[in-house]
């Protein structure tokens, strides 16, 4: 994110573009800008995806481990999130730099996913109480160009949902001890029901009105506005306010109900995407090379 | 894993190449629009990622700057998800910091630092995934980052590992080659001059080989510096087109 110097006149022109509904690069509103995506470019990982929202470039790649699931949970496997601002986005993320943003990411991640309503854990189950699969979810934020909590969350679903858990049965029970067979053929594998995860829609709010995916000029324009998680079947699973400024009641009701709209859309239109690109030849894969 | 699978008795190495071969190398540049300078290199299934900012004023304490020359910052992390084992962390690790080292020592020698005193530049490098030959691809990848910047260099640097198999030398080895057991030979030079700027061995073998080795290392990074260089004009006409049209 190179550092944004913004004029009064600037903001002015922002200000009048999102009063007249037409803003600075001729979206409205609720418009959304071009977004790539492809998933399956890391091969050491059991699923990947790699989102380019404008200039926010997130790579995303979930390893799966077994594991002991947590005492208080025995029949559920796990998920685990991780954040990495790279300093390739900016050299303010060098070291440790990154690591404030990261966090707050990675922690609405986990708040959004926790909801039952989002994932069944106990798909993730092998043997109640011993044996579990964990999905490490890990995310590399390579570049900042705006909204980058509607992007990780877009990379986040198409990562898992290209996921493969191999098949795994547990075969003989040595005493106490159980014995897993994994599958050898290494295309024996299930996918995640990916449907109800969630997509993120950011609203900014910018004088009287709020828009949805903001550029980095626009996110210097406002002082306020919300985060709002919403799972496939239209169910908000987490919402935080954010910036440094205030909301109206009425004002948060009526974003939220946006936001839900919106998150709704996203999410059926990503689904629409990921199946398209499930049905396409691996040989069309592009990566970084463009 | 013995030397022999390493090399089959046709000399045929365990992804199917012939001792002197390289693997495919693929790079892009100017893949990100807000750092100065950005390359995307692949070296077969290593792939890495490399941004670079500057030449910019001292970020933080002012006392790393240099009065006479540049102070080249480097960080080398690797994505958590990049190898076969989850790593828990991306940086911060001893070889990470190492590998940072290392770069920052591979650049000073070939940046012409001399032209910005006072100032830094910053070169990021990222690994995508890892399958051997991580440093090498590194600096492959941040070269090119830095032509992308059009920071001035005294020569490109270019790397290649090589190693020794059954008294073979292998050229650009892979990460079941390196974790073999075998030696493993890094070097780094500029290739005009011929000059060696980094340099580092595993393992041990008998000095009579070294001087064969170090040529299979060096002949590799020679060729890896002519594709580099094909690259680098492919990009530059490319963008000479589209600045004469528009």
């Amino acid at each position: 994110m190179a550092e944004i110097l913004l004029s009064e006149a600037e903001k002015a022109f922002i200000h009048h573009g999102v009063q007249d509904d037409l803003r600075c690069d001729g979206r409205t509103r609720l418009d959304y800008r071009p977004i790539i995506l492809e998933t399956g470019l890391v091969s050491n990982a059991s699923g990947s995806a790699r989102l380019r929202l404008a200039n926010s470039d997130i790579l995303v790649g979930v390893k799966v481990e077994l594991a002991s699931p947590s005492p208080d949970k025995p029949q559920e496997g796990r998920l685990e999130f991780f954040v990495d601002c790279s300093a390739n986005a900016t050299p303010e993320f060098e070291g440790r730099g990154g690591e404030d943003l990261a966090n707050e990411i990675c922690r609405f991640l986990q708040r959004s996913y926790a909801s039952g309503d989002t994932i069944n854990l106990a798909e993730l189950s092998i043997l109640s109480g011993q044996q579990c699969w964990v999905l490490y979810v890990d995310i590399l934020i390579l570049e900042c160009g705006g909204n980058l909590y509607d992007a990780t969350f877009m990379a986040v679903k198409s990562a898992l949902y290209a996921t493969q858990i191999p098949s795994i049965k547990v075969a003989t029970m040595d005493g106490d001890q159980p014995e897993l067979e994994l599958s050898d053929d290494p295309y024996d594998t299930k996918r995640l029901n990916t449907e109800n995860l969630p997509c993120v829609v950011t609203l900014m709010k910018i004088g009287n009105h709020y828009l949805v995916d903001p550029t980095p000029e626009e996110e210097c324009c406002s002082s306020s506005g919300i985060v709002v998680a919403v799972s496939g079947n239209k169910k908000i699973t987490a919402v935080r306010k954010i910036g440094s400024g205030s909301l109206h009641p009425d004002s948060l009701v009526s974003m939220l109900k946006t936001g839900s709209d919106v998150g709704a859309k996203v999410n059926k239109t990503l689904m629409i995407k990921l199946l398209e690109e499930k049905n396409l030849e691996k040989s069309q894969k592009v990566g970084f090379m463009r | 894993m013995s030397g022999n699978e390493l090399l089959s008795d046709q000399g045929l190495r365990i992804d199917g190449r012939k001792p002197n071969e390289l693997r495919r190398i693929r790079c892009s540049l100017g893949i990100f629009s807000q750092a100065d300078g950005s390359a995307y290199l692949e070296q077969g299934n290593t792939k890495v990622l490399a941004a670079v900012y500057g030449p910019h004023e001292i970020r933080g304490s002012k006392s790393k700057a240099l009065h006479d020359k540049a102070f080249i910052n480097c960080q080398f992390s690797t994505a958590t998800f990049s190898m076969g084992e989850r790593k828990r962390r991306p940086r911060g690790d001893r070889k990470s910091t190492e590998m940072s080292t290392h770069l920052e020592e591979t650049f000073s020698a070939a940046i012409r630092t001399e032209l910005y005193p006072r100032s830094q530049i910053d070169i990021f490098v990222e690994v995508l995934q890892a399958d051997g030959g991580n440093y090498t691809a590194c600096v492959n990848a941040a070269m090119m980052a830095l032509v992308d910047a059009g920071v001035p260099l005294k020569d490109t640097v270019v790397s290649c590992t090589a190693s020794l198999v059954k008294d073979v030398p292998l050229v650009d080895v892979n990460h079941v080659e390196q974790s073999g057991g075998s030696p493993e030979l890094v070097v780094s030079i500029l290739p005009n001059s011929g000059e060696i700027v980094y340099m580092s061995l595993t393992q041990r073998f008998h000095i009579d080989h070294l001087s064969k080795v170090l040529d299979t290392a060096i002949k590799g990074c020679k060729d890896i510096g002519a594709i580099l260089n094909e690259i680098m004009k492919g990009h530059l006409t490319k963008l000479d087109t589209s600045l004469q049209a528009s």
